[in-house]
């Protein structure tokens, strides 16, 4: 057994704890494990480049950067926003709460790219967040608005995970059917595809409780707020 | 036939006219940045085409791209996004332009949605409009160009606009946007040097095998790690498996394959959510964002990850022996 080329990992670890720039931590670290392997430089150099262009995918994201721009320029988000304070009913927890259950349930039919940080997070979901925050503290601040941004994409991140694997016709499900037929173990994708159910109503459940604290302490601060400003 | 591979010309196109843009306002550094991604995306196809047929030396010159644009990385600095018209400015536009503003943003995910549902079933003349491969992802790309012609309409602008507006935030994205490749590449080095199953053989050298629940939780524990360190959870699912899985949970303590693989791989979705490696779901979102701190996601996701993990032990450690197979 070759040791060395866990001092790829190492690299990684310390690249981003000295806070090095993330990609050339990346690349340093893939030379570094690929040349302890010992490949050769010029199996390295290809390895790398093919497998670059290969998960071009992951990029399309920047395609909705000119229509999300040209409607931000026309006011999209201050749009959103004065919607959301209209909105009498629609707080800010029931918000994230609805686009939590809405993306899990897309990613359970395997429609994960219909919504996502650039398509739905950044255009609407993030200023109509800030608004109805803004109903219940009208104070927020930068660090505010960040953590609430912060939550709205860890709420699309948990949406997304937790539903894409109850999904029977790709990825994870056809991962470990696959992995198991290699060694001889034939299941169904269906057998597999329901035993991340109770995971996924597990993980609806935390981050539901887990947004409505952030909504209470909200509220709390407010109230608090709202005593000082009274004395 | 629309394919996946227009999507990625139309990026090549998108990341030229960026990097154009900036040599035309003399910021040489992203110039060059986004010219050389650029030639990487307009060239994939020939590389790989190249690559099967025998050729690497398209694929050399793409890994001498990809390390050129480390090297180009750390000169980028990331400057915020600044708006070229004030906010009272939009909220005029804003509120003159009302509900319509909504209507291209949700053409996005809409049109993406009916190309998912239906687009196998579209053809013109006896041909497939969308080729089967990435037909969802071919559709978001279809959705994002549509989307913009929606876009200049409505805010009636010109096309040229939009492209500008586009550009600008992705130079306020910057490198943060190529961090997803990137780890996808050093997943495929790691995967070839052997790094996976160099970690098995150090955690089974240690192992209690004789207890259930020792390989249980150094089953768990193992995906949630090896995806912190890969960034993804399908890179770690084998290496967990082949090493600890399948020897010792299911041949010698005899757990459920069904329960054990999909709760196992539930484990390393948990640390996906706690680790920059995983650049397209925690790193480019707080850019995208705008956050201050690119840590900002996945600290608002710890004490997620961890509770759903607690709650996918539990159960997996319940269930997986209970039904013997």
């Amino acid at each position: 057994m070759n040791y060395w080329p866990l001092l790829g990992i190492a690299v990684i670890v310390i690249g981003f704890v000295l806070r090095f720039n993330p990609v050339l931590v990346v690349v340093t670290a893939a030379i570094a494990s690929g040349l302890l392997a010992g490949l050769t430089a010029a199996d390295l150099l290809a390895l790398l480049g093919e497998s670059f262009v290969s998960s071009r995918m992951l990029m399309l994201f920047v395609l909705t950067l000119p229509a999300i721009g040209l409607l931000e320029h026309a006011g999209l988000r201050e749009h959103a926003q004065r919607w959301m304070a209209r909105l009498k009913g629609l707080t800010l927890a029931r918000l994230l709460i609805g686009y939590l259950l809405l993306r899990q349930l897309l990613a359970t039919l395997g429609l994960t790219g219909v919504a996502g940080h650039a398509q739905t997070v950044r255009p609407l979901l993030a200023p109509m967040g800030e608004a109805a925050a803004a109903k219940i503290l009208p104070s927020l601040d930068d660090a505010d608005r960040d953590d609430l941004r912060a939550v709205a994409a860890a709420t699309d991140n948990i949406g997304r995970f937790f539903g894409e694997d109850v999904f029977i016709a790709l990825g994870a499900v056809l991962l470990i059917q696959g992995f198991y037929s290699q060694h001889g173990i034939e299941l169904s994708p269906l057998s597999i595809a329901l035993w991340a159910l109770p995971t996924a109503i597990a993980a609806f459940v935390i981050q539901s409780a887990r947004i409505w604290l952030y909504q209470r302490r909200l509220q709390r601060r407010a109230a608090v707020a709202s005593i000082e400003s009274a004395t | 036939m629309l394919r996946i591979e227009y999507a990625y010309w139309l990026i090549a196109a998108f990341l030229l006219y960026t990097g154009l843009r900036n040599l035309r306002e003399r910021h040489v550094w992203h110039a060059a940045f986004w010219l050389v991604l650029g030639a990487l995306f307009g060239a994939g196809d020939l590389v790989l085409r190249q690559q099967a047929a025998g050729h690497p030396l398209p694929a050399q010159l793409a890994g001498v791209g990809v390390i050129v644009l480390a090297l180009l990385a750390p000169r980028l600095r990331r400057h915020p996004h600044v708006e070229d018209n004030s906010t009272a400015e939009r909220l005029r536009s804003a509120i003159a332009l009302g509900h319509r503003l909504l209507v291209p943003a949700l053409l996005i995910p809409l049109v993406t949605l009916l190309v998912a549902l239906f687009g196998a079933y579209l053809a013109i003349g006896g041909h497939h409009l969308f080729a089967t491969a990435q037909m969802t992802l071919t559709g978001l790309a279809l959705a994002c160009v549509i989307a913009l012609f929606a876009a200049a309409r409505v805010a009636r602008a010109p096309l040229h606009a939009g492209l500008g507006e586009g550009r600008r935030l992705l130079d306020a994205i910057g490198w943060a946007a190529l961090l997803p490749l990137l780890l996808a590449a050093l997943g495929e080095v790691f995967t070839r040097s052997g790094v996976g199953a160099a970690i098995a053989a150090l955690a089974t050298t240690w192992l209690p095998t004789g207890s259930a629940l020792a390989c249980l939780i150094t089953f768990a524990l193992g995906m949630v790690l090896f995806t912190i360190i890969m960034g993804n959870a399908f890179a770690a699912f084998p290496v967990m498996m082949a090493g600890i899985g399948l020897p010792l949970l299911i041949r010698q303590h005899g757990a459920d394959p069904a329960i054990l693989g999909a709760m196992g791989m539930l484990c390393g979705y948990c640390g996906t959510l706690l680790t920059p490696m995983a650049a397209d779901y925690n790193l480019v979102p707080a850019a995208l964002l705008e956050l201050r701190s690119p840590y900002g996601v996945i600290r608002a996701q710890v004490w997620s990850a961890l509770w759903i993990l607690a709650a996918t032990f539990v159960m997996m450690w319940l269930l997986v022996f209970r039904f013997h197979h």
